[in-house]
């Protein structure tokens, strides 16, 4: 119990710390979790896979995981830092995309904004099974 | 005087590109007549001519170059007198005006060496396919001179070039983009074969036969720009990623998958006549990507929208001529396509069945990745943003990729026309049994996700499954376009198997290091000795001298730097790679932080390799299948001549 009181310690400062101290504007060159790994292997994997699908707001087509621009330098901080306090990758996510819009993420929720993006495969996959009884069928 | 030289040559090229449509139309039109055959008889010479004078263009730019003339705006806007020479003469195609200038000299040339070599076509349908060539590369000449025009002179000349972007000086770029164009400009050739045998509606085996060598090259090219361009991107960018699915890199992609399927189709064409209408429509589909491709590197529209709205000539002239190349195939193809009849028919269990399924998932997975990369563009100009990465490419195409690679596996192994599945029951369930054995290890290993977990197992079936169709042959007696199939299947596997690995088992270790400390990664230890400033050409950079051991075996000293450029002024970072049989160590030379550590990035990437080996074998596949076609042709054309000639003695 008191360990889930001092995450949710730890959550609460973080959310205040980080709504006083916009990340974009961070002024030091290389904040220290940018380039260092988290010293839990597991928290450092979610760290990882979870950076590796956002986008890198100054670059093009690069996630935070792997680009030296100094906006990804101080994302990586805050996504490690947000992970060690034991915060849920997903909603350090939605926070992001709160805060930058859908376009931080990479990998789209179904929303209205992006669901012909998994609409279009399902049509794909039945025009393809159309095309392929068209092809096959009705032949001999 | 050079610049100038070129720019007339261009304009001589162009009129020449006007002259072969109009005397191919007008051949066309008059028939069998004396004006006719005069028309005709001049078509072939006016393509080789066009040919010759634009690559006489290409060359003065490049002679430009080599002397960086800073009274050339394209040399001043992209050069520099301290650029190594072969970065100067690569330069000529490292931009808009020269890349476009690249595109349309190598349409041409593929255009006079149909005029000097292809024989076989009949002569309409050859009159037809030079002429749809000069219609395309017409609207390429008219972009040049009208809005490109890369031999505009400065008012003043510029004191000193502007330089190269740095990331591009390196010798694996300066080939890649030449080496996609090929692929590019070999699809718009099949694209000209396909409106010719539509306008002479002599859809057959001959024109699949002549058009198979233009498809086949092509693909080897985009296959080889693919793989190198992956490498450049891993090596180049020191974050270890070798595919990000941008949409750079997919406008490369798109093209390769159009002319995976093309390839497949035409050969069906060639060898039983069938699928005659699919072919066409699937040329035709190869060749707007490779134009859509084009517009979305060149026009600018990746970086934003609103960069395109602001400056959207270039890009709407290319938008137009993509509508235009296009939208008319596509009318044209809507006219004749009930003239071009089906073809020989086949079961469903049949060689061309297994080819049929996959030619139809690979123009899905092609939709999936067009969606992927136009969605954000289009949503961007509705007005609202969106990322599609990794997170949407990976799962949603490996729905078809999976199946398409089972298919794969099995197809080779049946029988032209009909086939019973009973009959390759043995090979399949072997496939299978080879698949387990695969998945089990590759979970022991370690396991991390279950696509890179299938990706291992579907690797191995195929690698195996590849080189099934050579079963009980005399290996001495088979033919060449066998063993390319048999390498290019093998080397998917290859591929696979490197890109499952590097997902599922890569380490990563970012640490800081003062000289003397030392770090692990994976099976490495790293012992960083040394860091001092070097300089080069153009650059200056910090190296750092690191000592690596694999397990317990001797040291072996790799120097990753962390390079500035001054023209113009840029970072890059030289990262260092170390490679084993089993994969590569990369190690990265970071900056300096507060305390005065130097930041280090090290990855051990078991079996990396694979990926661009799998590459290389899947070109070289296709370079045999080549090989093999041509001899096949040449050796048929000879006994046809023989038969000829005795019949005439007699």
């Amino acid at each position: 119990m008191i360990a889930r009181f001092s995450v949710v310690g730890a959550l609460l400062s973080l959310m205040v710390a980080s709504l006083t101290l916009p990340i974009a504007a961070a002024a030091t060159p290389h904040p220290p979790l940018a380039y260092r790994q988290l010293d839990n292997p597991s928290r450092e994997a979610a760290a990882q896979e979870l950076m590796e699908t956002l986008r890198c707001l100054t670059c093009q087509s690069q996630s935070i995981a792997d680009s030296d621009a100094p906006m990804a330098a101080s994302m990586r901080h805050e996504v490690r830092t947000r992970i060690a306090a034991g915060e849920d990758p997903e909603a350090i996510r939605n926070w992001l995309i709160q805060r930058y819009g859908d376009y931080v993420s990479y990998s789209p929720q179904v929303g209205a904004a992006t669901w012909p993006l998994y609409a279009g495969p399902i049509v794909l996959l039945l025009i393809a099974g159309l095309l392929i009884r068209h092809r096959l069928g009705g032949k001999r | 005087m050079i610049a100038e030289l070129g720019l007339a040559a261009l304009w001589l090229a162009a009129a020449l590109a006007l002259l072969q449509l109009a005397t191919g139309v007008l051949a066309l039109r008059s028939g069998t007549s004396d004006t006719g055959a005069i028309l005709s008889a001049l078509v072939r010479p006016v393509a080789i001519l066009q040919g010759l004078l634009v690559s006489f263009a290409f060359l003065m730019l490049m002679w430009l170059f080599a002397r960086t003339d800073l009274s050339v705006a394209l040399v001043a806007a992209n050069s520099h007198s301290d650029k190594p020479m072969i970065f100067k003469l690569a330069g000529t195609w490292g931009n808009h005006e020269g890349s476009m200038l690249l595109w349309i000299t190598v349409m041409a040339l593929a255009g006079g060496l149909i005029g000097l070599a292809e024989r076989r076509l009949p002569e309409p349908t050859l009159l037809a396919t030079l002429s749809a060539q000069a219609f395309v590369g017409l609207g390429f000449y008219a972009f040049l001179l009208f809005s490109s025009n890369p031999f505009a002179r400065l008012a003043q000349p510029a004191a000193e070039g502007m330089g190269l972007n740095p990331l591009l000086q390196d010798i694996g770029l300066a080939l890649h983009p030449p080496t996609l164009y090929f692929g590019y400009v070999g699809l718009s050739v099949a694209f000209s074969f396909a409106v010719g045998a539509l306008v002479t509606r002599q859809v057959g085996p001959d024109f699949a036969r002549a058009m198979r060598p233009w498809v086949l090259g092509a693909w080897i090219f985009l296959t080889l720009g693919i793989t190198a361009g992956s490498y450049w991107a891993y090596y180049e960018l020191g974050w270890g990623g070798w595919w990000f699915w941008d949409p750079v890199e997919n406008a490369s992609l798109m093209p390769w998958l159009a002319a995976t399927a093309l390839l497949h189709s035409v050969s069906v064409l060639a060898s039983r006549d069938a699928l005659r209408a699919w072919t066409i429509m699937l040329s035709v589909v190869a060749f707007s990507m490779s134009m859509l491709g084009t517009f979305l590197v060149r026009s600018g529209i990746l970086t934003s929208v609103h960069a395109f709205a602001v400056d959207p000539e270039r890009g709407t002239f290319i938008l137009a001529l993509l509508a235009l190349y296009v939208g008319g195939a596509l009318l044209l193809f809507a006219l004749r396509v009930q003239t071009v009849t089906e073809g020989e028919r086949f079961a469903v269990t049949s060689r061309e069945g297994a080819l049929v399924v996959n030619n139809v998932l690979l123009s899905a997975i092609l939709g999936i990745v067009l969606l992927g990369t136009l969605y954000p563009i289009l949503t961007e100009a509705l007005g609202f943003r969106v990322s599609v990465g990794p997170p949407y490419f990976n799962p949603v195409g490996a729905i078809f990729v999976m199946p398409m690679l089972a298919v794969m596996a099995v197809g080779p192994l049946l029988r032209w026309r009909r086939d019973r599945l009973e009959r390759i029951q043995k090979p399949a369930v072997f496939l299978i049994v080879m698949v387990i054995p695969a998945i089990i290890l590759s979970l022991m290993v370690g396991y991390s996700g279950i696509l890179p977990l299938l990706g291992v197992g579907l690797a191995a079936g195929l690698a195996v499954g590849s080189f099934l169709p050579l079963r009980g042959r005399n290996l001495l007696r088979v033919p060449l376009n066998v063993w390319g199939m048999v390498i290019s299947h093998f080397g998917i596997a290859v591929a696979l198997f490197g890109m499952s690995s590097e997902a599922a088992w890569s380490v990563e270790k970012l640490a800081a290091l003062n000289a003397g400390d030392q770090t692990q990664v994976g099976p490495w230890t790293v012992d960083l000795t040394d860091v001092r400033p070097r300089a080069g050409p153009n650059w200056t950079a910090i190296e750092g001298t690191m000592l690596a051991r694999y397990g317990e075996q001797d040291p072996i000293k790799v120097a990753p730097q962390s390079r500035t450029f001054w023209s113009p002024v840029q970072q890059t970072t030289e990262s260092a790679l170390l490679t084993r049989w089993n994969g590569q160590l990369y190690a990265v030379m970071g900056s300096q932080g507060d305390d005065d550590r130097w930041q280090v990035r090290l990855w051990w990437k078991p079996f990396v390799t694979f990926i661009w080996y799998g590459g290389i074998l899947i070109g070289l596949g296709g370079l045999l299948a080549l090989i093999g076609r041509l001899q096949g042709d040449w050796k048929r054309r000879h006994t046809e001549r023989r038969i000829a000639e005795r019949a005439a003695a007699a």
